[in-house]
């Protein structure tokens, strides 16, 4: 009896198990894909970086003041040295974003405080869609809508106060992205915030705190690991953001903290040098990918940094 | 099945008082005509199998079924006189005379000094920081873990064991000066040892509080309680001194679950 | 009656005040945000709608031979630059003799876009039997014609500091009280590349554009995430490789778009000289950028099949291939698409990576095929805010408002798919 059944076993075990090594093994070569494409990533950005503080020194690129990127043509031509500090371009990006972030964080916050504690099944099914309806608005029309009208209306008000505020100020761009994160901010912390047990509001309550003190004095010191996460991942996709700003944005660099000057950032940069008639060598286009490889850098830090916020938080309830 | 209005053996002033209480969820009825008066500083207990409805009964008593939405509460209730449901009541208030303790600890991710001071805190019941200080190690002797945590009141909450946080979930509830304290299955989730511990507290509270507790463990409710009251299926069968209940019951359902041949 | 159970306390009152005060924030925020989005759109309608509406001429015309073909042989390529302007001069001053010195002629015959004689010379290629008649042709008026007749332009302003003259404008409407002057439906948007007039351009070659972008993306993404979100759902158990490939999705999911532009740059384009400008590199590059996406949202679905569906095929001995791919992947089916789909909408509106591998230049021709040069619609959109012409502010807008049509059919199809194909298990 078991002679036979072992023989069944073996008979149709070698064909269909070699197909079953077979196929699990273009799983895991499609799964590589992802790793490959990280390599890549890296791989390009830092070869052509290394090429780059060939031509000029990481210091200078590091800690410069000054951005004006001119290459020589001829040896002997005036003008020919170029300034490459990535200092003016940070601060750019920095002031920007940070004024999303002022637009973005009360907003979101407050939305998703409402949304999670406050509003009724049939509020919460209308405005819900709608957020998500503003958060697949590509960022081009943001950009567009970012120089054509909140940049004139800006400037218009200044002058009307007697401020002389730049046609490509950084509070347009900065307000402009600001409302494109929103509905970023207000996702992702409407997850941390339905993640609070609701054993801890029983609590509040039963102690007699108003719906609001329980919101405010237990729920969001509860959530505010992930809250700092998910604030963490918009500040880092607005670093990134390219779009709103090459068309809202100036292109001189400028190194200054007042948001009514026009600046420019590092991807309007990694643009601007990328998508004129260079040659690919020059200085000038390698310039680029040492600002992405410096991009890159950011954005991933603060990335992994959110990602284990939030990390540890679910982990704390789960 | 109706109960009378039940005697009350000890002849104490009842501080709550029910009265043909229902208690529907959407459609499903979880309590049907219930009427019990809770004496005051006194331990009563409300016994019966899992599902019968006595941690329904119990929330209504400081309106924490109003946090779910599909709940309705029909029936008089009453504390010290006052029927609790009246629109014109604000439940903040009532919530602050009578406190809960819940079946699982939940202490805040606070430290334990603002574990306890967060009651007294939201009701400004304390004038001065000296003042609140007294409010938080008075509440913490009472609830018996002083002693513990006096050296670490920094600490968070949640880095005490399970017996201890519940104990600070008492000390939090008594902070607020409630007049009742109810209690829903508070042991259920600890050991033994920590579960003597808090019945001793329990005993010593009573003094200074009215406490209605849930239990599915009989042999706590014949322990520490002086009124008990028997739940099935959503009614109240049998109410009454606990020596009684326990050696005497009257109604053939309260014999049999004592006996164990039911729930 | 215990008055502390009563809101009489001033303390009281203040806390529920403070309540009421801050769900007002909530309900302000909210209507702020939704406030922007209802501005930005009614702005972009509004400057866009306009752009639909084209003002065209009626000339009458006179196809005469020596004109245009001397040579008699219709050969295309004459046909199409032969010289049409005096035949279109002519038929113009019919309505407007008074122009007869050369100054004058050419003032008039600016009226017409510079692509109508060129307009002629295509329909007269397409059909050289219309030489020797004379026909009723509506050709495009010029930009600054447009604008004018659509209330673009200030008559108010004095007459040398704009470029329609008074003299123009009284031609104009010589010519629209003569009915040979009117706005018509710009099928021109729909039908024609890019140009340099406003009024000969249109979104097809970027529509085209991006349509092959979305289709190489779709079929290099669809089927690598769905296959990665099996193999980590359902194969691999808990080791160093899987978790690094974890960390990398999470990772690639968050990286700036414009990134995996220089990715294309440097390892397509300059690694593996692949075409420059073209749907195929434009689409590997956005597959790339929508894989983590595809990859997270086919794995949450591929969690929510019931263990059970599982249990039961192999408890029948079913393989493991045969259980993942006969059972739980086509109950997870319609959630993995309609997840793919929505990772190409976003795809779809994405300008940065695309501005990276070359899509921005000037591309006049309709693409064919994905090796043909072409750009993009999110590109084009970028590229005519960037123009100086008045007239292209309309085409963007409309342009804008196009693409937001397609974004909302996709998510609409989307949505669609996976309510027709849901098995309930």
């Amino acid at each position: 009896m078991e002679q036979s059944q072992d023989l069944t076993l073996r008979r149709s075990s070698r064909a269909s198990q070699i197909r079953e090594y077979a196929i699990q093994g273009a799983l895991i070569a499609c799964s590589l894909v992802a790793i490959f494409t990280t390599i890549g990533i890296v791989a390009s950005l830092a070869f052509e970086a290394i090429r780059f503080f060939g031509k000029i020194p990481i210091s200078s690129f590091l800690f410069g003041l000054e951005w004006s990127p001119q290459t020589a043509i001829r040896s002997d031509q005036v003008g020919a040295s170029g300034a490459f500090g990535v200092l003016p371009l940070l601060t750019g990006t920095l002031l920007i974003s940070f004024i999303a972030m002022m637009v973005a964080t009360p907003l979101g916050l407050l939305s998703a405080v409402y949304l999670a504690e406050f509003a009724n099944t049939k509020t919460r099914n209308l405005v819900k869609p709608m957020l998500e309806l503003l958060a697949g608005i590509p960022t081009v029309v943001y950009g567009f809508f970012a120089a054509l009208v909140v940049a004139p209306l800006i400037r218009g008000a200044g002058e009307g106060v007697g401020l002389q505020i730049s046609s490509e100020s950084a509070l347009a761009a900065g307000s402009v992205m600001g409302i494109m994160l929103v509905p970023f901010i207000s996702s992702l912390s409407d997850d941390v915030i339905n993640a609070v047990p609701q054993a801890l509001r029983d609590a509040s309550y039963g102690m007699g705190a108003t719906h609001t003190e329980t919101v405010t004095q237990v729920v969001l010191p509860a959530a505010t690991p992930g809250i700092i996460g998910s604030l963490l991942l918009a500040i880092s996709r607005a670093i990134g953001e390219t779009m709103i700003v090459v068309m809202a944005a100036g292109l001189a660099a400028n190194l200054t903290a007042n948001p009514f000057e026009a600046v420019t950032t590092m991807t309007v940069q990694i643009v601007t040098l990328l998508t004129g008639d260079q040659e690919f060598d020059s200085a000038k286009t390698l310039a680029a990918f040492a600002i992405a490889l410096f991009l890159l850098v950011l954005t991933l830090g603060l990335n992994i940094i959110a990602l284990k916020l939030v990390d540890k938080y679910k982990k704390k309830y789960a | 099945m109706n109960t009378d209005a039940p005697s009350l053996d000890s002849g104490a002033k009842p501080i709550m008082t029910a009265r043909n209480v229902d208690v529907f969820y959407g459609k499903k009825q979880a309590i049907d005509n219930v009427s019990l008066d809770i004496p005051e500083n006194q331990i009563t207990a409300l016994i019966g199998p899992s599902g019968c409805g006595k941690s329904t009964f119990l929330r209504c008593f400081n309106r924490m079924n109003d946090t779910i939405q599909i709940c309705r509460v029909k029936g008089d209730i009453r504390f010290a006189g006052q029927d609790i449901y009246d629109p014109k009541v604000d439940v903040v208030a009532l919530r602050s005379r009578i406190g809960m303790v819940f079946q699982k600890a939940n202490p805040f991710p606070k430290s334990i000094f603002d574990n306890i001071a967060y009651g007294p805190r939201i009701h400004s019941l304390s004038e001065s920081k000296d003042h609140l200080e007294d409010i938080v190690i008075t509440s913490l002797k009472r609830a018996g873990l002083y002693d513990e945590v006096s050296d670490r009141l920094d600490e968070p909450g949640t880095s005490l064991s399970g017996g201890q946080q519940q104990r600070l979930c008492i000390a939090r509830a008594i902070a607020v000066d409630p007049q009742i304290i109810l209690m829903d299955e508070p042991c259920s989730a600890l050991d033994p040892i920590a579960t003597a511990i808090i019945e001793e507290l329990m005993d010593s509270m009573k003094e200074k509080y009215t406490i209605v507790i849930v239990t599915h463990s009989m042999q706590q409710a014949a322990r520490v309680s002086q009124q008990t009251a028997f739940f099935h299926l959503g009614e109240l069968v049998e109410s009454g001194d606990t020596q009684s209940i326990f050696t005497n019951p009257e109604k053939e359902r309260t014999q049999n679950y004592i006996s164990g041949r039911i729930g | 009656m215990p008055d502390y159970l009563l809101t009489t306390s001033p303390q009281m009152a203040k806390r529920h005040a403070r309540h009421r005060r801050f769900q007002w924030y909530g309900r302000i925020a909210i209507a702020i945000s939704i406030s922007f989005m209802v501005l930005m759109f009614t702005a972009i309608f509004f400057r866009g709608i306009g752009a639909f509406q084209k003002t065209m001429v009626a000339v009458d015309v006179q196809f005469t031979e020596s004109q245009i073909d001397p040579s008699g042989k219709r050969e295309d390529v004459s046909l199409k630059q032969a010289n049409y302007k005096p035949i279109l001069l002519q038929g113009l001053q019919q309505v407007v003799p008074e122009a007869t010195d050369r100054r004058d002629r050419n003032q008039l015959y600016k009226i017409l876009s510079n692509g109508a004689a060129f307009d002629l010379g295509e329909r007269v290629a397409k059909n050289p039997d219309l030489i020797g008649t004379s026909k009723r042709v509506w050709v495009a008026a010029s930009s600054e014609v447009d604008l004018y007749v659509k209330g673009k332009i200030d008559p108010e302003v004095p007459e040398d500091r704009r470029r329609l003259k008074n003299q123009d404008i009284a031609w104009i409407e010589k010519l629209r009280e003569a009915g040979q002057l009117k706005r018509k439906f710009n099928t021109t948007f729909f039908t024609s590349g890019d140009s340099r007039q406003p009024e000969m351009a249109g979104i097809l070659s970027a529509a085209l554009g991006s349509f092959f972008s979305l289709l190489i993306c779709f079929i290099i993404a669809f089927p690598l995430g769905i296959l990665t979100a099996v193999y980590l759902e359902e194969y691999a158990k808990k080791s160093r490789l899987t978790d690094i490939i974890e960390v990398n999705i999470n990772n690639l999911a968050a990286v700036p778009s414009i990134v995996f532009g220089l990715l294309g740059l440097a390892i397509f384009l300059n690694f593996f000289q692949l075409p420059r400008s073209t749907p195929l590199v434009g689409g590997m590059v956005l597959a790339l950028m929508t894989l983590p996406t595809i990859i997270i949202a086919s794995r949450s679905i591929l969690r929510s099949v019931p263990q059970a569906t599982r249990d039961a095929a192999l408890g029948l001995g079913a393989s493991k291939t045969q259980t993942t791919f006969h059972h739980v992947v086509p109950l997870a089916m319609p959630g993995m698409l309609t997840g793919t789909i929505l990772g190409m909408a976003r795809a779809l509106g994405e300008t940065a990576p695309l501005l990276m591998i070359g899509m921005v230049a000037f591309i006049v021709d309709v693409p064919k095929g994905v090796t043909d040069v072409a750009t993009a619609l999110p590109v084009q959109i970028f590229l005519w805010a960037d123009s100086p012409e008045k007239g292209f502010v309309e085409l963007t807008s409309a342009a804008i408002m196009v693409l937001l049509v397609f974004l909302i059919l996709m998510n609409v199809f989307a949505v669609y798919l996976r309510r027709k194909l849901e098995r309930r298990w």
